[in-house]
């Protein structure tokens, strides 16, 4: 097992002809993963790195039995083709898109409400489980196929996670980046439920950030739940000054509860091991399996 | 991206928010010709004169002053122009006022008392809704109210399915305590809020004092408005309204070569690829006991061109007595990134500070060896421990 992409994903593509949806389409079938197509409006009817281009989301499905799709439009155009690919009945969405507008991502978010499709993203680098399917754009090589489950919010603090868990002599069953903005689809506790479930994972990577209070809830329901995998948590933004965005929109604190520190704090009390330094979470990892 | 105050109230009042009257003025002189010319418009006795600069606590630091007479208004505005206001919230150093916004007094006398009130509108990031945050307890700093009162802050969600309904706004004047003409003026007051906040993209529209005047009508007297930056690309008068006197130069200049900057006062910089990462970096910069000099996210592809430009920006900082450049390889190959960074310190020349350059992942080990050979004061590692121990070595 894994969660929510195997080697049984049929991954559609959604701006499969513009330059950052072909190289990441090629570098996706490269890695193994299912690409059964893609969607370019306008476009259908063509054929693409010998796949499929279709006009809508819908179509696409009818024609590929698509069940996920990884987007690449505009920040413009993205919540709309968030949106389609929910009512073309896709369960997995995965938007890389970056700089989406709030607005937009609020009422994608409430689209989705009443759908059954689950929204990983927008600004993320996707999903991954080893050696059956990356949906995303990170390297693939980096993530060894294992038990341990990463969710973290940053696109290269992943890989480092990963790098680390794997030179610690483990692996990982699938990795999560659920994206830094202040609106996702998929938050830290719901990523971490999905984990929970999944008999391959037995420890969990948690990684996080200022801003926001997805850490806290992940952490009081893993204490609440009595988890009983491990679960190490890094925060990332200690020295991040107050009402400064770093980098990511949600990036920014803004009171006293969201804050590396109070985060750290409240992970701590949850009973989840808590690393200061980026540095030791493969070693925590093993350390925290070992007891 | 934050607005002055005179543009978020201009910005309020192209939605039907009603505001406290004023025009924005940069010389004494035509500060006395607006307070003339408010005096003429709204019958106003005396004049409010209010800094606008992007820092709240204004009036803590004499930024905010009330005058009598139009000689009152030359005196006071003389002051307040070009002075360097230091609020709790500028930082030791203060920001230089460049303009004034002359106002209309609102502490007229009338019928009924005067009512300060807060109301803000923004994300519950939680709910992923907007939200109205209301209270009695105006004219203060809410935090603190939030603090010592919590039970006189109110919430109230906005579903995004049908919006703000016409009920909220009773609730909200009726929870204000608010009655008769007062309690109708809040009615508009609200909705026209939550339209003119979702209109302009905005991710936060602070309004404090929400102020009820003796004559029972309800009006905004300062506006704290910021516009979501993912949304300017559809509002570009708003984006017009940036001031960037307001922000640091090297931020600025970061900006238009599209890198992620903020300047931070410690000594020793950082480049990193991925916000994430590049936060992560600062805080090993300071368990390794140097403080980061900067956040500074070049992007996914690094680059030869991006690294040049980032490196010139943190030597920028007079403070950065050494540089941690923290690359995770993944798309972006290590040794391109690596011969990219030994032909900037090739072309920058006399490199008189420690560099530790940690790149990991794609090519990580050639990139090391291509640094080693080059012949450059560059120290090489690999994993992040190395590389905290290269900071504490150089910052003993």
């Amino acid at each position: 097992m894994s969660i929510l992409v195997n080697r049984n994903s049929r991954i559609l593509v959604q701006g499969f002809t513009g330059n950052e949806g072909t190289f990441h389409a090629e570098q996706m079938t490269a890695y193994g993963s299912g690409v059964v197509g893609g969607v370019t409006p306008g476009k259908g009817g063509q054929q693409h790195l010998g796949l499929p281009v279709f006009d809508t989301v819908s179509e696409a499905r009818e024609q590929t039995g698509a069940n996920t799709s990884i987007i690449f439009v505009p920040p413009a155009f993205a919540a709309d083709a968030i949106m389609e690919a929910a009512d073309a009945g896709v369960e997995v969405i995965v938007c890389i898109t970056e700089g989406i507008p709030t607005r937009d991502m609020i009422a994608v978010r409430e689209y989705l409400r009443s759908r059954n499709s689950r929204l990983i993203g927008p600004n993320c680098p996707g999903i991954i489980t080893p050696d059956e399917a990356k949906v995303g754009i990170m390297p693939g090589f980096v993530f060894k196929k294992g038990n341990i489950g990463i969710v973290s919010r940053s696109g290269t603090l992943t890989y480092e996670a990963a790098d680390q868990v794997v030179k610690a002599g483990m692996g990982i069953s699938t990795a999560i980046g659920i994206g830094g903005d202040p609106v996702i689809g998929t938050t830290t506790r719901e990523a971490v439920e999905l984990f929970a479930a999944d008999p391959e994972t037995e420890a969990i990577v948690l990684i996080g950030e200022i801003g926001g209070q997805m850490e806290a809830d992940a952490a009081r329901w893993i204490r609440d739940t009595h988890l009983s995998k491990p679960v190490i948590g890094f925060i990332a933004g200690q020295t991040a000054p107050p009402g400064r965005r770093m980098g990511h929109a949600g990036a920014v604190v803004g009171g006293t509860e969201d804050t590396a520190a109070a985060k750290m704090r409240i992970m701590e009390e949850c009973g989840l091991h808590v690393v200061a330094s980026p540095a030791d979470i493969g070693r925590t990892v093993r350390e925290a399996l070992a007891k | 991206m934050n607005l002055h105050e005179y543009q978020g109230k201009a910005l309020l009042s192209q939605f039907g928010v009603a505001i406290q009257q004023g025009i924005p003025v940069h010389t004494a002189d035509d500060a006395v010709q607006a307070a003339r010319q408010l005096q003429e418009s709204t019958g106003t006795k005396c004049w409010v004169l209010k800094a606008q600069i992007h820092a709240g606590g204004r009036g803590k630091g004499g930024g905010v002053k009330v005058a009598q007479s139009l000689e009152e208004v030359r005196e006071k505005a003389g002051k307040i122009l070009g002075m360097q206001l230091v609020t709790p919230q500028t930082g030791p150093l203060g920001k230089k006022v460049y303009q004034i916004l002359v106002a209309q007094d609102v502490y007229y006398g009338g019928t009924s008392p005067v009512q300060e009130f807060y109301m803000s509108v923004l994300l519950d990031r939680s709910l992923g809704k907007n939200i109205i945050v209301y209270s009695t307890e105006g004219g203060m700093d809410i935090e603190k109210v939030a603090d010592e009162r919590p039970d006189k802050i109110h919430k109230e969600v906005i579903d995004p399915s049908v919006g703000l309904m016409p009920f909220q706004a009773r609730k909200i004047a009726r929870n204000l305590g608010l009655q008769g003409q007062a309690f109708r003026e809040m009615t508009r007051f609200v909705p026209a809020l939550v339209n003119a906040y979702e209109q302009s993209d905005a991710s936060l529209f602070e309004i404090n004092p929400l102020f009820k005047t003796s004559d029972d009508r309800i009006i905004a007297v300062d506006a704290k408005v910021s516009i979501d930056e993912n949304a300017l690309y559809r509002h570009l008068d708003l984006e017009a309204l940036r001031d960037i006197r307001e922000e640091d130069p090297t931020e600025v200049e970061a900006g238009e070569h599209n890198l992620n900057y903020v300047k931070l006062d410690g000594n020793v910089g950082c480049m990193v690829n991925g916000a994430g990462l590049a936060m992560a970096t600062m805080d090993i910069i300071q368990l390794s006991g140097g403080k980061p000099a900067n956040f500074l996210d070049v992007g996914g592809t690094a680059s030869a061109e991006r690294v040049a430009n980032a490196f010139r920006i943190i030597r920028k900082d007079p403070n950065v007595k050494a540089i941690l450049v923290n690359i995770f390889g993944g798309i972006v190959r290590c040794d391109r990134v690596a011969q990219g960074i030994v032909d900037v310190c090739k072309q920058l020349g006399n490199m008189d500070i420690p560099l530790i350059v940690r790149l990991q992942g794609t090519n990580a080990s050639e990139a090391r060896a291509l640094l080693d050979a080059s012949g450059l004061p560059i120290q090489a590692v690999t994993g992040l421990h190395e590389a905290a121990e290269q900071v504490r070595a150089c910052v003993a």
